[in-house]
Parts: C-alpha cells; structure tokens; sequence
C-alpha cells in the first residue's frame, strides 16, 4: 500500500514539474498575473476608496462577495461543531472541594448540588491544582490582548489586519481564559446563547450592510451609495469596509469559541483542558 | 529578497513537514505542526505578502495548534505508524 | 544536459513547492491514523498557498501599503512599484476556508473515537464491518 501510493505521489509530482516548466520567473513583473486587473486595483484604489492597505481594500469592497461567503463558510462549520457533538444529557455525578481543610465530595446523586462560594469549590473529574502565577499572569494579560485585538480590527485599513485576524485575536483571548482558569469559568461568563447570537448577528451585519445600499439606488455591497447615511465630508466607501470588517470580527470570534468549547468537552460544556 | 533566506527557511519547513507525519506521538506532531506553521508565517512575510503572514500567524500558530490538542485530549496520544 | 541544469536551477522554488505538496498528498493517501491524514490535508493546503503568493512576487517592489509620498494630489502610483494585491486576497479566503476545515474535521474525530474507540483506519474497518 505505501509503495502504491509513493509511486502515484511519485507520477503526480513529476507531472506538476513538467507543467511548472513553461511558468514565469521569480519577482517578474510582466507575468500574466500580474497585469489586467491588479494594475488598475494599485493604481485606483487609494483615489476611489481612501483605503491605503490595497489587500483590504480588494478583499472588502472590490471583492466583497466572496468574503460574505467566506464568513457564511466559518458559521457553517461552527454550526456544524455544534450539532455534531452537542451532547444535553445531565450530568450524573460532581465532585466539590472544601477549600479549608481539603476534603472532596463525590456527589454521585444528579438532583442534588451544593452551592459553590467561599467554602464549596467545583472540581473537574482530573483535576490538578490551578498554578497562582499562572492564573494571576494570564488575568493581567486577556483584557491587552483584547484591546489589541479591537486595535487591529480598527487599523483594517492602514496597516495589515482587518476582521477575521482581529476575531481570531479576541477569540484566542477567550480560550486563554478557558485554559488558565477552568472550562466552567468561561461557561459561566459567556453563555452559549449569547455566543450563538454574536455569530448569527455578525454574518447579519455584513449582509445587512450590503442590502442597504440597494434601496439608496445601488447595486448589492455598491457602498459609494451609503452617503446620505452617514456625516458629511466622510469617504464614505471606508467607512463602510470598516462596519463590514466588524461584522466578520464579531461572528469569528464566536465561531473560534463555539468550536474549542464543543471539541474540548465533547458536547458536554462542563470540563476540560 | 535575498534567495538564501528563501532557500534555508523553505528547507526547514520540508524538514518540519517531513517529521510532522513520521513521529509516533501525536503531542509531537501537534508543536512540529505548529513550527511548520509559524516557519510559513516567516517565508510569506519575506515575500512581502504581510496580511497572509499576518491570517496565518494568528490562525496557524494560534487557534489551530489548540483545537488540535484539545482533540488529542480526549481521543488517544499515541498511533501505530 | 547544462540546458537541463540551468532550467532547474532558474526554476529551484517550483521545485521546492511541488515537493511540499507531495509530501502533504503522501500523508493523506498512506497513513493509517486519522489525524495523520487531517495534518497532511493541512500541509497540502498551505502548500497550494504558498505557491499562489509566490506568483505574485515582484523584484523591487514593497509591500501593498500605500507610501505617504504618493497621496498628495496629482501623484501618480505606478504598479511595478507594490507586489501584487490579488494573490494575497485571494488566498486570505483560502486560509480562513481551511482553518474551519481543521476544525470541523477535528470535531468529526472525536465523535469517531466516541463511537468506535480507536483512530486507526484498518481497525475502523474491521470494526465498521462487524
């Protein structure tokens, strides 16, 4: 079987290398890819949108079809996650921990809970002592990874970022929390309604954004037309890259977590790394 | 872009893909994954395209190497080839 | 034969590039172990990635952001100046596309292992056929 599939790997690669004969050279600027249309996109851009990252400006407004899509394609795996593994059976058993003297409960009874507070703490089944640095250096931390992920989202059109980097940032600061603390501390924080509303709302916004153009006299995603909306004296086609961006942070942001919480506690929502 | 930088960090990443797929541990294959990851990172930013590096840092590096031990958590560590 | 060198060497990075690739379709059709195959699935994509951005490379050009001295008024940007936006826009959706495959393919392996109790294709087999 592996000597099979070295020679069909073998046949495919030598078939690559012959057609990659009679492709362009390194760093050439007159290669086919090249001319067309990318030369009007760096020559146009900055005139017609105000936008001076050329890469945003062609993913969010020249191209922005695809890009709604593509924010469809990350609910849809989210979504997919989700029904995949949801598992809403009641936990039979907890196990709590009397912080004074160290002694732990098995509760083996379903019904009955013990409220956790200053006496009483919840316990994963393997659980191993939460180290203070650890805990004390990602709490400093998560609130700066925020605000540099909001910094990013913003600067979409200045510097390179933009909506889906920015919601990947936020969304890893979540999972910090869940892997610093435990799983429970960011279930109780952020529930899962509210992360599923946050993705629905953020593909609503993008779409909903380019629907608006079409009764102020545009075609769909044409921002140019947005103008009567927002104050005067504004490029109006950034401005409206800018919302559109938000949109996508905030659904991939959800989406990042929705998957982490369902793969690491296998649909249950109640331990995990 | 100067080719030397081209070349050893492009046959470092053959390296990393390499050994990514023959090591017997997953957790192993998981950090070599997300070396791999981090080396294209690299390579990308060399040739100017910075908000490819940029997706791919955040993402490669980041999201993925953690959905890809949370799944090894809770399925088993070790393969048999 | 020196014809042959030269083209090989004019041409080292395609090289590079389709061997890299192989190597991720190599580990998709031969290993035995699921998430083996996911990571050769990863490695084959971003191959392709690198591939593509590599196209859109131009000798003495800087990156796609705009200099300061070419907005003022009347300034004219000349498009052998900035590496080509296209390429890199392109394969942003390429990449988002492909992270929320790991995923869901990560999601799917753990159902398996649920379900069956093992990742190993040829034990799946037996198992599927009892």
């Amino acid at each position: 079987m592996k000597l099979l599939a070295f020679i069909v790997v073998s046949l495919t690669g030598a078939l690559l290398l012959y057609g990659t004969a009679e492709f362009p050279d390194w760093g050439d600027p007159n290669s086919p890819a090249s001319l067309h249309v990318s030369n009007y996109y760096i020559e146009k851009t900055y005139e017609e949108t105000h936008a001076p990252n050329f890469v945003t400006a062609v993913v969010t407004d020249y191209r922005g079809f695809d890009t709604m899509f593509e924010t469809a394609v990350i609910f849809c795996a989210g979504l997919g996650c989700f029904l995949l593994l949801r598992d809403f059976r009641e936990k039979k058993e907890y196990f709590y921990r009397h912080i004074p003297t160290g002694v732990i409960l098995h509760v083996k009874d379903g019904k009955k809970k013990i409220t956790t507070g200053k006496e009483f703490e919840y316990m994963d089944k393997d659980w191993v002592p939460q180290d203070l640095i650890n805990r004390t250096a990602c709490r400093i931390l998560i609130p700066f990874i925020q605000i540099y992920a909001m910094y990013v989202v913003a600067h979409g059109d200045y510097s390179p970022g933009g909506g889906f980097q920015g919601g990947v940032i936020f969304g890893s600061s979540l999972i910090l929390l869940a892997i610093s603390y435990d799983l429970q501390t960011l279930v109780e924080r952020i529930r899962e309604k509210l992360l599923g509303i946050l993705a629905a709302t953020g593909v609503l916004i993008y779409a909903g954004i380019a629907a608006i153009c079409m009764p102020m006299g545009g075609n769909f995603l044409d921002y140019g037309k947005l103008a009567p909306l927002l104050p005067a004296g504004s490029h109006v086609r950034a401005l409206g890259m800018l919302g559109v961006e938000i949109g996508v942070g905030i659904a991939v942001m959800a989406i990042m977590v929705i998957i982490y919480i369902n793969i690491v506690s296998v649909g249950r929502h109640d331990e995990g790394l | 872009m100067h080719w030397p930088i081209d070349l050893i960090v492009l046959t470092f990443v053959i390296f990393c893909a390499i050994a990514a797929i023959s090591v017997k541990d997953l957790l192993s294959t998981a950090i070599l994954f997300s070396a791999y990851s981090f080396l294209m990172c690299l390579l990308w930013t060399v040739m100017g395209a910075v908000d490819v590096a940029f997706t791919e840092a955040s993402v490669g590096a980041g999201v993925s190497t953690v959905f890809f031990v949370a799944a090894i958590f809770r399925t088993s560590r070790r393969t048999k080839d | 034969m020196s014809d042959l060198l030269s083209l090989i060497i004019a041409k080292y990075n395609y090289w590079l590039y389709v061997i890299l690739m192989m190597i991720g379709l190599y580990a998709m059709i031969a290993k035995n172990n699921l998430i083996k195959k996911i990571v050769g699935m990863n490695i084959f994509q971003t191959a392709i990635i690198l591939f593509y951005v590599s196209i859109g490379y131009k000798t003495n050009a800087t990156i796609p952001i705009i200099k300061s001295a070419d907005t003022g008024h009347g300034m004219v940007v000349r498009a052998a100046d900035y590496i080509n936006p296209l390429t890199s826009c392109l394969m942003l959706t390429a990449i988002v596309v492909s992270v929320a495959t790991f995923g869901f393919a990560m999601a799917l392996t753990v159902r398996i292992y649920r379900r069956y109790q093992t990742l190993e294709e040829d034990e799946l087999r037996m198992r599927l056929s009892e």
